[in-house]
């Protein structure tokens, strides 16, 4: 469905941050990508809708080049491409209702949506998402009322609202505690299997994106190091994309975090 | 339906019904009323200012005039005016500049409510509020009905607005800051102008340096208009060329006065990036 | 005190170095020269005769300014009105102008960083410098005297002051929510409406009511060069030497001042 080739990226003070990567992903796949900071993960999610212009190659959606897209093109395919980003990025100064209609955008011309006027089956699928994130209670609540991990609720209702086939994920759990991080992977992986949507998530708790994911990408320095099912993360892969650690504390930490998952789920 | 209420609304009653952005005042008499008697000002207001048109069509070609002569200004023939009128502008400024700091730092520190005792408390911020109610073309008008025409009334009025605008934020700067550092200095046993200079100053010192130079530019641009009331300075230059209709001439003077300023800025910004 | 010996000593403890305080040392000599130089010619274009005399002038002013002569009341509610409006629409058209200014000044919102913004600066500048009592001077010669040429003085005073701190506001928003919206698939303008324009309303409110405040000081005395308001009865009753009459507008002056910075207080605290 999604396919990267030769995707390259080189910013105007001269580092690479893409060198040529090559991925390609099915639809409904949850994928997770590992690497160190720097490494170019968040260049990556970015060159796919455009957020970041890439360099050189090509991103391929569903047959459609969207390297070559004109604006207006652009905006068509940004569409089918939710993304839920590190700090939730809400418009803190609107309301809950509006940040998830916003997520409509792409749908309503300038005048409706300046005017706060969305068709009503926008409206009732906002109500829904709510309702599904647990938050419909708070709809006309401002965004900068929220606690972090309701914000990022938030912030899945407006990627899911577009009716995306594909999710951008952007570190959604840096900024948020322990606990509010596995409740929002697990939320993002459901969210994903339900609705059958690929995601691409980007992530720098190996940990954590070894509990939900069903592939890991391991990039370091802009290439890809790793590409396999997340129990392929040995020792030394790790060692080879992040460098030499002791390693066996990570991976040892994942079977008990499992263990204690399982039984606050039971 | 007011929003309490609606929050414990389940989904299935929310489906299809229409959704509003909520007011930003909620309260639907208030709302109405606000803007009921905006609208209503508006118009008054609107229809309260008498327009010559002759006048102002007439007053447009003079208008295109202006524009073409600061495209062409006249620098030369009335050189002389300008330079001695700019040369008493500059000085009137630096000279009050100086002065109100001088006196504004006693004043600031009285007027800060955590280090000073309440009757000078309230004794600075009186003279605080008084030279900032006062518009400095009045105390102009004053000083010049007072003290003759000429730079000294000029040099007063600037002096003493530049103590309501400094003290003000000095004092501002001096309850925001940090009480343990200044209580630190205090439990060494300090005297109180140690504490002062210890204590408080290397706190407010940035800002003060910041502010001053920003109220020498204000007190520039004040300065150019001071000449009108007979204040000294370009103003009276000024004036009189806008009276002979000599655009050029007036072209020139602001164009110098816009320079200096943009000059003062840039020195401005310079130098508090140095000490902050 | 052992420390003071100490200061003479070889080791002693300095905090700036010899080279350091010789420069500090000529700065502010430099300055104090500066100043005497200012003081000396501002003295030369004194007449000390009416400075000497001024105690008795001001008693003789002090006199025939009190008690206020308020049946004089009845003449300034009109110049009162305009005055009001005066600083209001101006105020208005200032921001109507200040708001697309401060987009093309913004280095995140303009169009063109080496053209446009320079042009939309050097407006901000110009218009920020110059004094509204001369914008007035100007606009009185141009179309005539009356509340017009007030209004307009007012306006473009203000723009450039209004425009500089609603680009700056432009400048610090948050590009993350700006880059959340961008992600939906939103156009230019939806981007502005949804993303950049709710982080700098509560800046723009605050802003509008400041400067209205200082509009109001401003139009008080705008009438002093003919251009409406309060300022020409200040006007003519000076040149009548009429101080009982002055007193009374000053004090209309002084009263119009605190209201404003009250209400210009309590709408800032009711929209932060």
């Amino acid at each position: 469905m999604l396919e990267l080739k030769k995707l390259t990226k080189t910013y105007a003070t001269g580092d690479q941050a893409l060198k040529a990567v090559e991925v390609e992903i099915p639809a409904g796949q949850v994928l997770a990508l590992i690497g160190p900071s720097g490494a170019g993960k968040s260049t990556l999610i970015r060159c796919i809708n455009r957020l970041v212009e890439p360099t050189s190659g090509s991103v391929i959606l569903n047959g459609e080049n969207i390297t070559k897209l004109s604006s207006s093109g652009l905006r068509r395919a940004r569409r089918t491409m939710g993304m839920i980003f590190q700090e939730y990025a809400l418009v803190e100064r609107l309301t809950v209702m509006e940040n998830v209609l916003s997520g409509r955008l792409g749908y309503v011309g300038f005048w409706r949506a300046f005017l706060r006027k969305y068709p009503q089956s926008d409206i009732d699928e906002a109500y829904r998402l709510l309702d599904r994130v647990g938050l419909l209670a708070m709809a006309d609540k401002r965004a900068d009322e929220l606690s972090g991990g309701q914000r990022q609720r938030v912030g899945i209702a407006r990627a899911l609202i577009q009716d995306p086939k594909l999710l951008l994920v952007d570190e959604p759990t840096a900024s948020l505690d322990p606990k509010t991080s596995r409740q929002i992977m697990r939320l993002i992986c459901e969210l994903c299997a339900e609705r059958g949507l690929a995601a691409i998530i980007n992530i720098h708790d190996v940990a954590l994106a070894q509990m939900f994911v069903q592939r890991v990408i391991g990039l370091q320095l802009g290439a890809v190091q790793f590409d396999g099912p997340p129990d392929g993360l040995t020792p030394e892969v790790l060692t080879a994309i992040y460098g030499e650690e002791d390693w066996q504390a990570t991976i040892e930490e994942v079977d008990e975090d499992d263990l204690e998952n399982e039984s606050a789920a039971a | 339906m007011s929003t309490a209420t609606l929050s414990d609304v389940g989904l299935d009653d929310r489906l299809g019904r229409a959704w509003k952005k909520p007011h930003f005042i909620t309260n639907p008499v208030l709302r109405y009323a606000l803007l009921g008697v905006t609208i209503i000002y508006l118009y008054l207001a609107v229809n309260s200012i008498e327009v010559n048109w002759a006048r102002v069509s007439e007053g447009l070609v003079r208008g295109w005039e202006f524009v073409k002569a600061f495209g062409n200004p006249d620098f030369t023939s009335r050189w002389t005016d300008i330079r001695e009128g700019m040369i008493e502008s500059i000085i009137i400024t630096i000279a009050s500049t100086v002065v109100g700091i001088a006196i504004s730092i006693p004043i600031g520190l009285g007027a800060a409510r955590n280090i000073a005792p309440l009757p000078v408390y309230i004794i600075c911020r009186a003279i605080v509020a008084i030279s900032r109610a006062l518009n400095e073309i009045i105390v102009a008008i004053l000083m010049v009905a007072i003290f003759g025409f000429g730079p000294l009334a000029g040099f007063i009025t600037l002096s003493f607005a530049t103590i309501g605008f400094l003290s003000k934020l000095l004092a501002e700067e001096i309850e925001d800051m940090s009480r343990v550092q200044a209580e630190a200095i205090q439990a060494t046993g300090s005297s109180w102008l140690q504490w002062i200079n210890y204590g408080v100053q290397p706190q407010v010192m940035p800002r003060l340096i910041g502010l001053s130079i920003y109220r020498l530019d204000i007190n520039f641009r004040e300065s150019a208009v001071l000449g009108l009331v007979g204040a000294g300075g370009i103003g009276a230059t000024l004036n009189t060329a806008f009276d002979r209709y000599e655009f050029d001439t007036a072209a020139a003077i602001l164009i110098i006065i816009i320079v200096i300023v943009m000059a003062l800025e840039y020195l401005s910004g310079v130098i508090r990036a140095r000490v902050q | 005190m052992p420390v003071v010996q100490n200061h003479g000593g070889p080791n002693g403890w300095k905090l700036h170095t010899t080279r350091q305080s010789m420069v500090r040392w000529f700065c502010w000599l430099l300055g104090v020269a500066i100043f005497l130089y200012c003081w000396n010619v501002i003295s030369e274009a004194t007449t000390w005769f009416f400075v000497w005399d001024s105690p008795r002038i001001a008693g003789d002013i002090g006199g025939r300014a009190m008690p206020p002569k308020w049946e004089y009341i009845d003449k300034l509610w009109e110049p009162i009105w305009d005055t009001l409006n005066m600083a209001t629409l101006g105020t208005i058209l200032a921001l109507i102008m200040a708001v697309p200014v401060a987009f093309l000044a913004a280095r995140n919102t303009t169009p063109n960083a080496y053209i446009i913004r320079p042009i939309a600066l050097f407006i901000i500048v110009a218009t920020r410098s110059i004094n509204s009592l001369i914008w007035a001077l100007l606009l009185v010669a141009i179309i005539g005297p009356g509340v017009l040429a007030g209004t307009v003085a007012i306006a473009i005073r203000s723009i450039g002051f209004c425009a500089k701190l609603l680009y700056e506001a432009i400048e610090e928003i948050d590009v993350k929510q700006v880059e959340a919206v961008t992600a939906t698939g939103a156009s230019r303008w939806q981007v502005m409406a949804y993303a950049i324009v709710p982080q700098i309303a509560p800046a723009f409110a605050g802003i509008s009511v400041f400067r209205w405040d200082i509009n109001i000081r401003e139009s008080t005395v705008l009438g002093l060069v003919g251009a409406g308001g309060i300022g020409l009865q200040l006007q003519g009753s000076l040149n009548t030497l009429a101080w009982n009459q002055v007193a009374l507008i000053l004090l209309v002056i002084l009263v119009a001042v605190v209201i404003s910075e009250w209400v210009s207080a309590k709408v800032r605290g009711a929209i932060i």
